[in-house]
């Protein structure tokens, strides 16, 4: 009997751990033969911890688990949800960078391989670095961190630029609130990013990779440091990957709780051993990035995404998708939601069939106020604009962005001026100091939406003055962004603002 | 996550540089792993990173000052900190944070008398679908509600 019990950090936190536990001992006391799995994560985190146990007809799923549960599920009596992917949160996606995370043992590199690993940077290794650029831009691939920059053409600046020494640089700073999917892929296949990574190195001509992983995930990090070290134990990183004679080797680096690090620029500053500021651009990190060098520096799901191009062809992955936004997004659905999890999907479903049938409205039963697409830097959307589809340009339109996927989901207690205030004080904590109008401006931020809150009308303009100025002077994304939420919950929440001044008054 | 109390001695902190002085930027690696075993950065080390690293100890300084996660003094015996990002505010982690700041007495960052536990804010645990979040000592925990957090404190000896 062979169980799988995820050791993914929100399984976890659900206490699969004590699951996992209680199954061993039960088994042990009955002296019944098992093999336990610590698999990564479905990504149905509602049914956490799903245990699946494997027949000779299949793995059926059982969610979610407690370790009171460990006989019955010995005993074939626990109520099962099915194979999981019968389960219709999961039969509605396009599981691509995310077909192995939960269903392989994450730091088995034979099981990689047998559900289709290696066979991408096989096929790449048979190929030169021009093709293997070629076949990237043809997927139409896009920066998976938020800017959606083509992977294609910023592999090709990299590709081009002559240096002694050139790096892959993953950014693992995963720091907006509503996204997950790089700590779970990073905890429930590993060795995909490796691979990606790899041949991004062969694509380039790039020796040394860094993936930079933030210490708020030591789960992570830990299954990360694992598959580093098995990947050169058995050949796939080191003088000579799978023994073509080309070298690429990487270390796993931490980061120290800067959010600001999970911009390109500072995540390079943090790498070399400084502070985490943000280096103003030109030049660009591709022609001078790491100790000067020219650099890759790409997303988590970017890299862990190009194994599947290169195993199914550019044009499969371009397949999928809306206009100039191709392939598949892994959703991270999070918040006040009754499904919450991973959904992976071809780019333009619209925001509000995510909301209200993927996750099936709110946990709590209220109405949905508003739904936070894109991180802390993303806008909040009203349910008046639940039509938009989910893609780049289509969230641009509306005033928003898709940011790292991930969509919060807020219901109608919520205070939307507080929302706007905690923006701002994020970025005021989180400001790196280089620019003025993010260090001054978010702590003036929090003055002015205080004002507000206390009655004062003539803050409004202000406020919007204010967040012009940030959105236009600000070196990046953080002081750049910020603006974002807040003004949507401006524009679209009025009432939130003119309440407090009745209330004053 | 449970550092020694081991006394920072000179050749100690000299060791921990060496170990790592053939990474490329080794700064952030040592600053961790001094970290990791004193349960903050020694001010003694300061100057001996400017020298191994041939840089000024100001610079030195503005590492250790820039990243939340390095401290100048030792936190308490355990620390929780509890996420303030907005998935967990959606599903009420700002009354849970209230709450637990109130029980104990203490502000952000702040130590309990006795010294068991420090309280930190969190931006983000990536438990987003789960939560309110919270980490004791390095490990998860999702969904936190008041008398979950009245457990753990009550185990960490607050």
């Amino acid at each position: 009997m062979k169980i799988y019990v995820p050791a993914d950090s929100a399984a976890k936190a659900l206490g699969a751990d004590d699951v996992a536990r209680a199954i061993i001992d039960e088994a042990a006391r009955r002296g019944q033969e098992i093999t336990l799995v610590r698999n990564g994560s479905r990504g149905m985190i509602w049914l956490e911890p799903l245990v699946e146990v494997e027949t000779a007809s299949g793995r059926t799923a059982f969610g979610p688990v407690t370790p009171k549960d460990a006989a019955a599920l010995l005993d074939g009596t626990l109520a099962g949800l099915g194979p999981v992917e019968s389960i219709p949160f999961f039969a509605r996606q396009n599981r691509l960078t995310f077909a192995r995370c939960g269903l392989i043992d994450p730091l088995s590199l034979a099981d990689y391989e047998a559900h289709g690993g290696l066979s991408g940077l096989r096929r790449a290794l048979a190929m030169d670095s021009a093709g293997i650029v070629q076949e990237v831009t043809n997927s139409g691939l896009r920066g998976r961190g938020g800017a959606g920059f083509p992977t294609g053409i910023k592999w090709d600046t990299v590709r081009k630029a002559q240096a002694d020494r050139k790096y892959i640089v993953c950014n693992a700073d995963e720091g907006d609130s509503g996204t997950f999917a790089d700590r779970m892929i990073m905890e429930g296949d590993p060795f995909t990013l490796i691979e990606g990574m790899v041949i991004a190195g062969l694509g380039t001509g790039a020796t040394k990779g860094f993936v930079y992983i933030r210490s708020e995930y030591p789960d992570a990090i830990s299954v990360m440091q694992q598959a580093v070290s098995v990947a050169r134990d058995q050949g796939l990183l080191g003088a000579s990957v799978l023994g073509s004679g080309k070298a690429f080797d990487l270390e796993v680096r931490v980061g120290a709780g800067a959010y600001v690090c999970g911009e390109e620029t500072s995540l390079l500053n943090s790498l070399e051993g400084k502070r985490g500021i943000v280096r103003a651009k030109p030049p660009l990190p591709a022609l001078e990035g790491l100790f000067g060098k020219p650099t890759v520096v790409n997303n988590v799901l970017s890299l862990a995404t190009i194994p599947v191009i290169f195993e199914r062809g550019a044009a499969h992955y371009a397949g999928f998708g809306l206009g100039r936004s191709k392939g598949t997004m892994p959703i991270q659905i999070a918040g006040n939601v009754k499904r919450g999890g991973l959904f992976e999907t071809a780019f333009g479903i619209p925001l509000g069939e995510l909301v209200n049938d993927i996750a099936g409205g709110t946990a709590t039963g209220r109405p949905v106020k508003a739904v936070q697409v894109g991180g802390p830097l993303g806008a909040y959307m009203p349910v008046s604009k639940f039509d938009t589809p989910f893609g780049y340009e289509e969230f641009d339109g509306q005033g928003g962005l898709i940011g790292h996927a991930g969509i919060v989901v807020f219901d109608d207690m919520t205070d939307m001026l507080g929302m706007a205030r905690f923006a701002m004080e994020f970025c005021a904590v989180e400001s790196c100091g280089k620019c003025t109008p993010c260090r001054i401006g978010a702590v003036r931020g929090v003055e002015t939406i205080d004002r507000i809150g206390r009655g004062d009308a003539a803050a409004i303009p202000v406020l919007t003055d204010l967040c012009e100025t940030m959105k236009d002077g600000s070196l990046c994304a953080l002081g750049g962004f910020t603006p974002f939420p807040v003004m949507s919950a401006l524009t679209h929440f009025p009432d939130d603002f003119a309440r407090h001044k009745e209330a004053a008054e | 996550m449970a550092p020694s109390n081991a006394e920072p001695t000179t050749d100690r902190l000299q060791g921990l540089i060496d170990d790592h002085l053939t990474l490329e930027g080794p700064l952030l690696p040592i600053l961790h792993a001094m970290q990791a075993e004193f349960g903050h950065v020694p001010q003694a080390a300061v100057p001996m990173l400017a020298d191994a690293l041939n840089i000024s100890k100001a610079e030195v300084h503005g590492v250790v000052s820039f990243y939340h996660d390095f401290r100048e003094v030792p936190a308490g015996r355990h620390v929780v900190k509890i996420c303030r990002a907005e998935a967990c505010k959606s599903v009420g982690a700002d009354g849970l944070a209230e709450a637990t700041l109130a029980r104990l007495g203490v502000e952000w960052h702040g130590t309990t008398k006795n010294g068991a536990i420090t309280i930190e804010p969190v931006y983000c645990l990536g438990l987003c679908a789960c939560g309110p979040a919270a980490m004791v000592d390095g490990k998860v925990i999702g969904r936190v509600d008041e008398a979950r957090m009245a457990r753990i404190l009550e185990e960490a000896g607050a």
